[in-house]
């Protein structure tokens, strides 16, 4: 079962910025116990664009297709066996990052 | 009622959580299960009035309600698919031993009240699966229409299965906290039987009260050892005891000074008191429901009120605040420390908590009384009307109503 695990930052209340040597710690560990797929870091909601393509044309827009506080600051696709074993590793990755984590099941 | 009637019912309590956490295992599916156990039961109350009670109820319910999920399956002709998500739903490792807690209808009640699920939703969800209770029954119990909580407990089994919550008792290390998230979902029914909420329901709903009381029973039966489940057990049964001394006959409630003492169930008391007694030899350290059982076994030891023994009642309320600070329970230490220390020593401690439980209405309430007591008339009655503002039970609002009313 694959698991969208999304880290959630806030503009208003920003975690730490120095977690990156702890993350690949963590990431590390991810792969060698197998529930690693993919992971990720994004750019500021600043650099999105959104496409809307229809209608007509294709319309673009810049900025993040939902202005919120809280933002999407990362993601991991994860391998998990169940919601229990996927629950675990994301209250590690909440502490690991510094930042609230969103697990999604994909479909 | 007849004895085939009363047979279904007996079977409904004893056999039905049963027979959906059986289904539930086989199939992997919680609406395959729920459904399938509703209809064999709804056969059961067509044919046993003429076929009679079968030998072992329980098992015919559970080789019925197998082939009403068969049946299903086949109807919708998805067999292959459904077996591919009963095997992901699937305890992956059901060879673990588990000795006396291997039981199907802990995986359910685990399952039921996991994490993941909001509160209101395990709440309604465990009252469905486990319970039995119907749907309009549950809507009924909580005020809401029947739909949204119809949709609430959709939606709840559709997550399951979505995020694969596992359906499967938590391994050892996860135990203790998840027993807890359990507790806290049966405690949370119970309080709502016990002081229900709402302008048109009863002041206690008897159903409620006695369906967390089965349940808790059931997790007992299932985690002897476990001592907060013990303790919230006694904690039930001791309020439970009291509930027709409760309220009056014109439907307002008695405080516990002024109950009836004889007119509490003694049977209920005794094993109350046996529950408490046991945690005691136990010798360890209680958590929040033993404690909260041992100061309701104290009051129940009191054949009198004034013969109640309040500094062993602070002692507690002294030990659970250091384990539970919350301004509640601070709140009624302090009505303990009223009988002990006096109304002023009380006051200056409630007044302490304005900032936290300025809308709650037992903190206007216990104020009323303490100011009354200290020949505040006015400052009394202005608590008091806050206290009706607030308060949602019927039996509470009389009471408040008539204490405000006497007042010089």
């Amino acid at each position: 079962m694959q698991y969208l695990v999304s880290v959630i930052d806030d503009k208003t209340n920003p975690g730490s910025t120095d977690r990156q040597p702890a993350i690949s710690a963590f990431n590390e560990r991810l792969i060698a116990e197998g529930y690693w797929v993919f992971a990720g870091g994004l750019a500021d909601t600043d650099a999105a664009t959104v496409i809307d393509n229809r209608g007509e044309q294709a319309v673009f827009s810049d900025g993040p297709f939902v202005e919120s506080k809280e933002y999407l600051a990362g993601v991991w696709v994860w391998e998990a066996p169940d919601l229990d074993v996927a629950l675990k590793l994301a209250a590690e990755a909440s502490k690991v990052c510094d930042r609230k984590i969103e697990v999604r099941p994909f479909q | 009622m007849s004895d085939v009637e009363e047979a279904v019912i007996q079977a409904h309590h004893a056999e039905w959580a049963r027979v959906v956490a059986a289904l539930t295992r086989r199939f992997g599916d919680l609406d395959i299960a729920e459904d399938a156990a509703a209809e064999a039961f709804a056969t059961a109350v067509e044919r046993w009035p003429a076929d009679g009670v079968p030998p072992n109820p329980g098992g015919w319910l559970a080789t019925t309600a197998n082939r009403k999920a068969i049946d299903r399956i086949r109807r919708e002709n998805k067999r292959d698919d459904k077996h591919k998500a009963a095997q992901l739903l699937y305890d992956d490792d059901p060879h673990e031993p588990r000795d006396a807690i291997d039981d199907e209808r802990l995986r359910l009640i685990f399952t039921c009240c996991h994490p993941a699920l909001g509160m209101e939703t395990r709440v309604a969800l465990t009252l469905r699966m486990v319970a039995g209770l119907t749907v309009p029954e549950i809507a009924r119990a909580f005020l809401v229409q029947e739909s949204t909580m119809g949709q609430r407990i959709t939606r709840a089994k559709a997550k399951i299965t979505a995020a694969r919550i596992p359906y499967r008792v938590p391994s050892a290390e996860d135990l203790p906290a998840r027993v807890s998230g359990v507790l806290a979902v049966l405690f949370l029914v119970f309080n709502e039987g016990y002081l229900a909420t709402g302008p048109d329901t009863d002041p206690v709903r008897h159903d409620l009260t006695a369906e967390a009381i089965r349940l808790t029973r059931l997790i007992r039966a299932l985690l002897p050892e476990d001592g907060e489940v013990a303790g919230l057990l006694a904690l039930m049964i001791l309020t439970e005891a009291r509930r027709t001394a409760r309220v009056s006959t014109s439907g307002e409630l008695v405080t516990l000074d002024e109950q009836d003492r004889g007119a509490w169930d003694a049977a209920l008391i005794a094993e109350g008191h046996r529950l408490v007694r046991e945690r005691l030899a136990a010798g360890v350290a209680p958590g929040r429901y033993q404690i909260l059982a041992a100061i309701s076994a104290v009051h129940t030891s009191a054949r009198d009120v004034r013969d109640t023994d309040w500094s062993q009642i602070v002692a507690l309320y002294d030990l659970l605040v250091r384990l539970d600070p919350s301004p509640i329970i601070a709140l009624n230490r302090a009505v303990a420390v009223a009988e002990l220390d006096g109304p002023e020593v009380a006051l200056a401690a409630v007044d302490r908590l304005e900032d936290k439980l300025a809308g709650y209405h037992a903190y206007h309430a216990t104020r009323a009384d303490l100011l009354r007591r200290l020949g505040c008339s006015q400052k009394s009655r202005a608590a008091y009307d806050k206290a009706i503002e607030l308060a949602g039970n019927t039996a509470e609002t009389a009471y408040l109503t008539r204490r405000r009313d006497q007042l010089g």
